[in-house]
């Protein structure tokens, strides 16, 4: 059975698995109910000044009938007292001594105030403190969370104040909602930061109502842009993720997108440490963690992996600039006839969409069980580019698959015909055959 | 005349339960989940397979966005009659039949139920999705007030013809009004869709029989062209001992019954047979067990494989409890005081095989038995209406009595047209559907497309 316990930044998590600060994490009871259910720890709700929320707060987009596949919110950090959330999370750890409690901090940018915040949250017994820099709403327009995290030096001045208070580890919490999120990782790291997490919520504005024309979620007839998350936002968080994992040297917290035990597992070979989740709490409760948990440790059985370390940041060297790329590799699509349903949607989308290299089907020699013609198409393989298009379209699993053919030449990549010509003077156009 | 022995009467509302629609409407929130499983397929298969090519994608996709009165426009474009065609058509082996979930492993995208929810949508609201054309000055009489006829009709008026249905019945819509059970259909809605017809200026005429009503010549006078859709005339005998006794009904009289009486006033019997096993056989053995009737047999001289009954219509009737006497023939009708008092019966066993290779049914002697029955119903076909179609001067006649077409339609008298039942012997709603559309085309081409 494989070892899910993580060190990270000096801590000892009993597993990778944090809920992370939000709505999940506002009350010792649900952070209790959240270990009692295998979280390994819980970042609180962002403790503050307390503020007044709206009502309603909340929006979400669904697909097809699928629910929440993106969600946002405009609610703020916590609007509790701060001696009620410190007193709860001195209860908490006193019951759950092994299960990490990290405190998120937001307070004015005042070096005595953050001095203050840092030493209530210690005394009361917090293992890590995480400073939301992040939050993109209400508290941006009063001068903190994304309105310290979007610029670096800001960034790493308070983090080098809260340093100079914290004996826990200090976790910088990255907002996305800037141009290069590893300039101001690379503050955090500089100001002295033990840890990043990330990403915290998108700038987004959920929708329109088309009869009201109030976007989503509507308060007293007008919206505001909140913080998107939710299963959509995986693909920028593991982007952005990466690019922090490859330029910084402090470990990583990944967030974005984490619902199952394999997105955890993809950013973890991103880089990331320890992985939190709230939107999928959010949507299904607490007990979503028995999977994640069960789901990892069978995956790193079956791989061999004994811990988290022996396959963190594994697809991180994988990652490169375009330039890198070997441009001499080449796959076309195959179309698994036995396997293919008829629906076309390759042949129109590689058609129209892409790079016209599939034939609609001519005469169908293959029946449904009801004797209706099978429409099969056929890839026109001196044609096809191998842009995958096809294969994304296709309903049908691994009917359409991409194969590697030999070019017959040898790995180039766009910086190695620079190179090239650079050295023999000749235009690095490519040769397009 | 009482029937011997009727069905005891149930209580009120189980007629009503027991007729309810078989498959629910769908909730828009369940329309716009299945809508969103159809691949929307190119050149799609289920498209291909309805003889009106509805754009099945096309409209499926319109409910997943919540554009149901586009959705319906697509239906009702390519099909006038996409409100029963929804209901009764056998889709598992049209569209739904044809879908590449099948392919996929997974249940088909329910199609009818869709262009059910889009249709009964506009039908509901009321929302008038085509007008009629500008008038060309060209007179069409369509005769018959059932889907061909119909549809030819709507399509003539959108285009500008003044059409006029002229229909020996009551009430329009032929067999979707009469002749299909009414848990698929009923009269109510049929009636409803006839008035999206009428909704295009065209004019209909009940209880007019032509031949008898007005003639021929006069309708030659009056149109310019004119389009018969006549459809099928009465079920076949069975020229069987006893068959005039009271009780014995053609099956289309039996189901109209249930479609213009209240369900609780249609006598049953206590104990019914019903003699064929087509999909109106179905219609009616169902219907007999609906209104309460406690045995049911359905008699077929072949066996179970040969039953002309689609799969799911047999389904339904065994859900009912009908009892199925494969290999058997009625050989007399019994009576008491006038009144059917049973049928007697006799096995067959397949015997050589006819001029179409079919194993003809021979009686196998000594294997006589009685049923005690209060009804027998006749569901053998339907007959040809041959005798008003030779009235028509010119027509030419198939072999089985139906109208000889050409290609567009065109009879043997040029100014004639003709589709559905009265052309070809008695297919679907929605081959009817086609052919009156088709007649349409061939009608216009033929006056020189005058819109």
């Amino acid at each position: 059975m494989a070892d899910l316990s993580v060190k990270f930044a000096g801590v000892t998590s009993p597993n990778p698995f944090w809920l992370a600060s939000g709505p999940p994490t506002n009350t010792g009871g649900q952070v209790m109910r959240a270990f009692d259910a295998g979280w390994g720890g819980a970042v609180w709700k962002t403790i503050g000044d307390p503020i007044v929320n709206t009502s309603s707060r909340y929006g979400a987009i669904d697909l097809n009938g699928v629910k929440v596949m993106g969600f946002n919110n405009i609610e703020l950090i916590s609007d509790r007292p701060t001696e009620v959330n410190f007193r709860e999370i001195y209860e908490v750890k006193k019951r759950y001594p092994k299960n990490l409690v990290i405190a998120s901090l937001m307070v004015e940018s005042k070096r005595e105030s953050w001095h203050e915040m840092v030493r209530r949250a210690e005394d009361a017994g917090s293992d890590a403190l995480e400073l939301n820099f992040g939050c993109p709403h209400g508290m941006s327009e009063r001068g903190m969370g994304a309105a310290v995290g979007q610029v670096p030096e800001y960034t790493e001045m308070i983090t080098s104040w809260v340093k100079e208070a914290a004996k826990t580890p200090v976790i910088v919490k990255l907002t996305p909602n800037v141009t290069s999120v590893t300039h101001i990782a690379a503050a955090a790291e500089r100001g002295g930061a033990d840890a990043v997490s990330l990403i915290n919520t998108i700038n987004s504005l959920m929708g329109v109502n088309l009869e009201t024309f109030v976007p989503r979620p509507a308060v007293a007839g007008k919206s505001s842009h909140g913080g998107y998350c939710g299963p959509a936002v995986k693909p920028i968080a593991l982007h952005l993720l990466s690019s922090v994992a490859k330029n910084v040297r402090i470990p990583t917290s990944g967030i974005g997108g984490i619902g199952y035990w394999n997105d955890a597992a993809e950013h973890i070979a991103l880089g990331a440490s320890t992985v939190q989740v709230c939107t999928a709490a959010m949507h299904y409760g607490f007990r979503i963690v028995e999977d994640m948990i069960d789901g990892l440790s069978r995956y790193m059985d079956d791989r061999g992996f004994k811990t988290i370390e022996d396959f963190r940041g594994r697809a991180v060297p994988n990652v490169q600039d375009w330039g890198d790329l070997d441009l001499n590799y080449k796959v076309i699509a195959e179309i698994n006839s036995k396997l293919c349903i008829g629906c076309q949607l390759c042949y129109v989308a590689c058609e129209d969409g892409a790079h016209q290299c599939i034939e609609p089907y001519k005469a169908s020699a293959k029946k449904n069980a009801n004797g209706f013609g099978v429409h099969v198409p056929r890839i026109l393989e001196e044609e096809c580019v191998g842009c995958n298009l096809c294969a994304l379209v296709c309903p049908v699993e691994n009917c359409i698959t991409m194969k590697q053919v030999e070019t017959g030449r040898a790995p180039m990549s766009w910086n190695d015909r620079v190179r090239q010509s650079a050295a023999s003077r000749t235009p690095p156009m490519p040769s397009g055959d | 005349m009482p029937l011997r022995e009727t069905a005891p009467k149930l209580p009120p509302d189980q007629y009503e339960k027991n007729f309810a629609e078989i498959a629910p409407t769908l909730t828009p929130r369940q329309a716009a989940i299945e809508a969103s499983r159809c691949l929307y397929c190119f050149d799609a298969p289920c498209t291909i397979a309805c003889p009106t090519h509805i754009d099945v994608p096309a409209f499926i996709k319109k409910i997943s966005t919540s554009n149901i009165t586009g959705s319906a426009r697509v239906i009702l474009s390519a099909n006038i009659l996409g409100h029963s065609c929804g209901r009764v058509c056998p889709t598992e082996v049209l569209c739904e039949g044809a879908c590449v979930m099948h392919e996929k492993g997974e249940v088909p995208i329910e199609i009818g139920r869709l262009q059910r929810h889009a249709v009964d949508y506009v039908l509901g609201h009321k929302i008038q999705l085509f007008r009629a054309g500008a008038p060309n000055g060209k007179r069409v009489a369509c005769i018959g007030a059932g889907p061909a006829s119909l549809a030819c009709a709507a399509e003539l008026a959108k285009w500008g013809y003044d059409v006029t249905i002229l229909d020996r019945d009551e009430l329009p819509g032929g067999l979707n009004t009469y002749g299909i059970a009414a848990y698929k259909t009923r009269a109510a809605d049929s009636i409803r869709e006839a008035d999206l017809v009428r909704q295009l200026g065209v004019k209909f005429r009940q209880k007019v029989e032509v031949g008898r009503d007005v003639s021929f010549d006069e309708l030659e006078k009056q149109f310019d062209a004119i389009f018969i859709g006549a459809g099928l005339g009465e079920t076949w005998a069975l020229n069987l001992p006893g068959e005039d006794l009271h009780g014995v009904y053609g099956a289309i009289e039996f189901i109209a019954k249930t479609k213009v009486q209240p369900l609780h006033e249609v006598e049953v019997g206590k104990r019914v047979a019903c003699i064929g096993a087509g999909n109106t056989a179905i219609d009616v053995v169902t219907a007999a067990r609906r209104l309460g009737a406690e045995t049911v047999y359905l008699i077929y001289r072949r066996g179970e494989p040969e039953m002309p009954a689609f799969a799911y219509e047999y389904q339904l009737a065994k859900q009912d409890g009908v009892s199925f006497l494969w290999h058997t023939q009625p050989v007399r009708v019994l009576g008491s005081n006038g009144a059917v008092s049973g049928l007697e019966c006799v096995r067959t066993q397949p015997g050589p095989p006819d001029a179409k290779g079919r194993r003809a049914p021979a009686l196998v002697r000594g294997t006589e038995f009685k049923l005690e029955v209060d009804m027998v119903i006749r569901a053998v076909g339907q007959k040809p209406v041959t005798e008003f179609l030779r009235a028509v001067k010119g027509l030419v006649l198939n072999e089985g009595g139906t109208v000889k077409i050409d290609a567009r339609h065109q009879t043997g008298h040029p100014k004639y047209f003709a589709g559905g039942d009265c052309t070809n012997a008695g297919k679907e709603v929605v081959d009817a559907v086609a052919d009156g559309m088709a007649a349409a085309r061939g009608l216009d081409a033929w006056l020189g497309s005058p819109r």
